[in-house]
């Protein structure tokens, strides 16, 4: 029965101890052959902030989250990640200690459900399955859990045993957002969350995100092309463009007073409605 | 409590011939404890754009803007959005929020980033609602569907929520009857009592004469032509 607990409370604010940034990334690069995919970025995130990366198709935008989530080896820099034991260079740890560390304090949330979610399991056990990665054992408490957060993301309990195949785009994305954090990570990447879904389920669950932003504290890197996701998500901004990071700042001043002759045509090509 | 110095703005526009745009120049000034400033100014005179300025929403060229004791123009996003949070409170003309979020919500949004607990937020959301005459069934809907007047009167209750020691107005009472605007100005007259500094832009003149100490015309700002 203990084991299910592993000092994770999904209800409870993380105590936020530390002084220093949550993740502090210098020189991260990564080349394709003699074309950049990203080049010299370089940001501290700090607990409970919410990081907007925006660019068009093709900026680097994908390539850096990747390379700052482990699912791609960059080619020189530093990406120091606060864990429990200290301040330690992700890409210096060795294969399993990342997987741990993408199992607990990481979570990924893809654009398309299908590559976060296991479509052949179901609702529940979706979620479940990410609780007994870390230790949980006790089958009635990973189905409370699992219900619990099925309820948080506005998944109706009856729907527990169904497969995600038979759920909505909109629902298929809040059941991958429930199995990402019912573990209690404190940094989320997020591909393009709202990227496949139309507007009114984009809003259900923009203020989905933002709730749970708030309640469990914690920090999240998005990557979006949409400038209005990130007006009502992020704190900050980083604008990039073929690779290279143009602009960063507070996200309602570099939409409002953008410095950079891209963001300026970025924000200005926005459809007024 | 706002001190603004050596104030200057320039916009320069990269995808139309870099076009620089010299809006301000040398702006000073400054708002006491307990005290309302009023910025006055014909439209276009660059009275939106200190307000923004120090609100950190635009970036200042050069200068500065002290507010308890941080630096706008120099303060890091992280600064700032801490400072925004307890300190530095904005009652804009225009509501911008997530769909489908209900009013109540909306208005107790501040004291929840604060870590209110929800029903004490909740509470005190309810009682500014009252207060500025929403009725009660609206408050579970999103006030993106309500009248341009019942959207400023919820800007105005979010603004109002926290005891920010610092307040920025931009036309709280442009669209409101006569009996809201009361309210507003009440509330207004009571922030500045229990010590808010106020820095506020009301065309509506009575109002303007109503709660503001002294008016800063920003006029005296405008950059001199270079021709």
């Amino acid at each position: 029965m203990g084991a299910v607990e592993l000092g994770i409370s999904a209800k409870m604010k993380p105590e936020v101890t530390s002084v220093g940034p949550l993740l502090a990334v210098r020189g991260l690069t990564k080349r394709y052959g003699a074309r950049i995919g990203c080049a010299d970025v370089g940001f501290d995130l700090w607990p409970g902030e919410v990081l907007g990366i925006v660019g068009e198709s093709g900026s680097g935008k994908s390539t850096l989250l990747s390379c700052l989530a482990g699912h791609l080896a960059p080619d020189a820099g530093s990406v120091v990640f606060d864990t429990s034991e200290g301040p330690r260079d992700v890409l210096a740890m060795t294969e399993p200690e990342r997987r741990r560390l993408s199992r607990t304090d990481w979570a990924f949330v893809h654009q398309n459900p299908r590559d976060g979610l296991r479509m052949g399991v179901t609702a529940g056990g979706n979620v479940g399955e990410r609780l007994m990665a870390v230790g949980a054992r006790n089958y009635g408490a990973i189905r409370d859990r699992a219900t619990d957060w099925l309820g948080r993301v506005e998944i109706a309990a009856e729907r527990i045993d169904d497969r995600p195949s038979a759920f909505s785009g909109g629902m298929q994305q809040r059941l991958q957002i429930a199995r990402n954090l019912v573990t209690g990570p404190r940094l989320v990447f997020m591909d393009e969350p709202t990227g496949g879904l139309d507007v009114s389920v984009q809003a259900r669950l923009l203020d989905l995100l933002r709730g749970l932003v708030r309640e469990m504290g914690l920090s999240v890197i998005i990557v979006t092309h949409d400038l209005a996701v990130v007006r009502l998500l992020a704190d900050r901004l980083m604008v990039m463009k073929s690779g290279h990071v143009v602009e960063q700042g507070l996200t309602d001043q570099v939409l409002d007073d953008p410095q950079h002759g891209y963001t300026q045509l970025l924000v200005s090509s926005v459809l007024q409605v | 409590m706002i001190e603004i110095s050596g104030l200057s703005k320039t916009f320069t526009l990269h995808n139309q011939g870099s076009a620089v745009i010299r809006v301000m120049a040398d702006a000073a000034l400054s708002v006491a404890p307990g005290e309302c400033v009023g910025l006055i100014g014909a439209s276009g005179a660059g009275k939106s754009t200190l307000m923004r300025m120090v609100y950190g929403n635009y970036l200042a060229a050069t200068g500065s803007i002290v507010i308890a004791g941080t630096d706008i123009t120099k303060a890091t996003p992280r600064e700032i959005i801490a400072l925004r949070r307890a300190t530095l409170g904005y009652v804009s003309q225009f509501l911008r929020v997530v769909p489908r979020v209900p009013t109540l919500e909306v208005v107790a949004e501040p004291l929840r980033v604060l870590g209110h607990p929800a029903e004490e937020a909740r509470a005190r959301a309810a009682a500014l609602l009252r207060q500025v005459n929403i009725p009660e069934r609206l408050w579970s809907l999103s006030p993106t569907t309500f009248s341009g007047g019942e959207q400023q009167r919820v800007n105005i209750a979010r603004g109002f929520i926290h005891p920010y020691p610092a307040l920025l107005l931009d036309e709280p009472t442009a669209s409101l009857d006569a009996a809201n605007r009361e309210v507003v100005l009440g509330l207004i007259a009571a922030a500045k009592a229990r010590g808010a500094a106020i820095l506020g832009i009301f065309h509506d003149e009575a109002a303007r004469a109503q709660v503001c100490d002294r008016f800063v015309d920003v006029t005296a700002f405008t950059p001199q032509a270079a021709a």
